[in-house]
């Protein structure tokens, strides 16, 4: 890769959790989960979150689904970064804290791809415990919330 | 397909009637093969909306005024202008909408609310844009009717032998098919399913958004009932698009939109409706927009849509040779001859989210995602397609470029 901008974007640790994702799967008989959709262009993740002795902390979440490198390895990173929080903690995660884990700039319609799996997570905790839902909800449509 | 019959194009000399190409994209030359999506503008067009709204813009069809004159005979004659490129009976069955969608919509409400009920069917294909599926599905399951899919082939080409059984469990009422796919750039031969469709008492509606652009569309040849097309597709404004429909069927319809300018006369208890078109023009149209409109027709029959449809072919050939050496690639859709100017592929399993950004950043502007066709996109087994389409403009060496870009791609991924 020459082109800087290009470099900048697919970088490897991006590459590198789209190859290998971490926490991919599905956690049978979960105790949280959601299905999300990007309509745009038909990414598909769902999560799935176990909780600890408490029935709040997280002690496994995976994810499962198709989508562009951007979505999956975002995903593959929220998995990391959300293991052993509380649910209302990652209710409360900034959506920056993941941008800066990504740290690629994303345009308006990769950063939609780049939140799929966050809002998800949230969707799922939101359903499970009542936590409350994440900002922008309104841009995915196709979130089914039942 | 006689293709050498036809006077050939000079797409580098129309390319320069193309404002949008005198930039760079990311430092690099721009190769606009999204054109399938949205046609870029000339000129010639430009020029014409900007002249009307400078010399005779107005409201139409109310004021006294010199300039409302003006503007109403502006409208009208684009109005004209989309009949002759149509070649429809009456410029009064010309109704403008924003789309193609919003005239498929009109179609479904205006005519299936009252048309349709338990026992009737309406008939699609699984290769139909959003736009001529998503308005059927909603108003038969509205009126208690069923929504029928027929499948398709590799080529996109609806399996007719379906029809017998679809005939007889049903009453057909409606049957709804594009002329030329978006997705698989399919040009169709309608000739049989229309037929059948007046065979069946059914009416017969076709979405032409992809193929007016492209080829000569004569509603009289195709037989159907109802044409809808986009102006944004072929040259000219977002925001305006033609609905022609048979007269005696849109007489006797009820109106889509409600307000003001399509009524005839207005009383507390009653209210009557306008004559054709202006019952389905409710409020304040598009009037540049459709003005603009009428100034791309010019434009492409100047060019010609013969040497336009020849040009495509020669580009899809070249197109389907180039990309099949890339390694990794599958391709979808029917040969060349059969092809408008639109290749849909997948790169190994690289989503074409990725496909499209890494060539953006090349200056290779493609369409990636589902492109309106999710039931399509579920027959291929995939969530997603990068479609490459090309247009009068586009020269060869744009999908030279992006057969260049398409390496830099794998070499990403690798």
């Amino acid at each position: 890769m020459s082109d800087p901008a290009l470099e900048s974007l697919y970088r490897e640790v991006i590459l590198d959790h789209y190859k290998n994702p971490r926490g991919h799967g599905v956690i049978e008989d979960a105790d949280a989960e959601a299905e999300g959709q990007n309509p745009l262009c038909g990414d598909e993740v769902s999560v799935y979150v176990a909780f600890g002795e408490d029935g709040e902390t997280i002690d496994d979440v995976k994810f499962s689904g198709r989508g562009c490198a951007i979505s999956q390895a975002a995903t593959s990173m929220l998995m990391e970064m959300t293991k052993g929080r509380t649910a209302q903690q990652v209710a409360e995660l900034d959506k920056e804290e993941l941008l800066a884990e990504i740290g690629v700039p994303l345009t308006p319609v990769r950063l939609k791809c780049a939140m799929l799996g966050l809002t998800t997570l949230k969707v799922a905790l939101h359903k499970a415990k009542g936590t409350p839902l994440p900002e922008g909800l309104a841009g995915f449509d196709d979130l089914e919330l039942t | 397909m006689a293709v050498t019959a036809h006077a050939k194009l000079d797409a580098r000399a129309l390319r320069r009637d193309f404002p949008i190409f005198e930039q760079e994209m990311h430092g690099k030359p721009l190769a606009y093969l999204d054109s399938a999506n949205s046609s870029q503008k000339p000129r010639q067009v430009l020029d014409a909306v900007d002249r009307f709204y400078e010399t005779s813009y107005a409201n139409v069809h109310r004021a006294v005024h010199l300039l409302g004159e003006r503007a109403t005979s502006a409208l009208e004659h684009a109005r004209v202008r989309v009949r002759e490129l149509l070649n429809a009976p009456d410029a009064r069955e010309v109704i403008f909408v924003r789309n193609a969608t919003e005239g498929i919509n009109l179609v479904a409400y205006s005519w299936g609310l009252n048309n349709l009920g338990p026992g009737d069917a309406v008939v699609v294909t699984e290769l139909e844009h959003h736009s001529n599926f998503v308005p059927w599905q909603y108003i038969a399951r509205r009126q208690g009717a069923e929504f029928l899919m027929l499948t398709i082939d590799e080529n996109g080409d609806p399996d007719l032998s379906e029809l017998e059984a679809v005939a007889r469990d049903h009453t057909v009422k409606v049957v709804a098919t594009n002329l030329v796919s978006n997705s698989l750039g399919t040009i169709h031969d309608l000739a049989p399913l229309v037929s059948w469709a007046h065979e069946q008492g059914a009416i017969f509606v076709c979405d032409a958004a992809q193929a007016a652009p492209h080829m000569k569309v004569d509603v009289r040849a195709i037989g159907a009932d109802f044409v809808a097309i986009s102006g944004h597709k072929m040259c000219g404004p977002s925001g305006i698009g033609a609905l022609w429909g048979r007269g005696e069927l849109l007489r006797a319809m009820e109106p889509f939109l409600l307000g003001g300018h399509m009524i005839n006369s207005v009383r507390v208890d009653k209210t009557t409706w306008g004559e054709l078109p202006h019952k389905f023009e409710a409020g304040t149209s598009p009037i540049a927009e459709a003005v603009g409109l009428g100034a791309a027709v010019d434009y492409l029959e100047a060019v010609g849509l013969d040497a336009i449809e020849a040009h495509e072919h020669e580009l899809a050939a070249y197109a389907l040779g180039r990309l099949a050496e890339v390694p990794g690639i599958t391709l979808y859709g029917p040969p060349a001859e059969r092809r408008a100017g639109v290749v849909s592929f997948n790169l190994g399993d690289i989503h074409p989210h990725d496909v499209a950004q890494i060539l953006d950043l090349q200056g290779v502007a493609i369409r990636a995602g589902h492109h309106c066709c999710q039931p399509l996109m579920q027959k291929l087994g995939v969530a997603a397609t990068n479609r490459a389409s090309f247009y009068l403009y586009t020269l060869p060496e744009e999908i030279d470029q992006l057969v260049d870009g398409l390496h830099a791609v794998r070499k990403v991924f690798a």
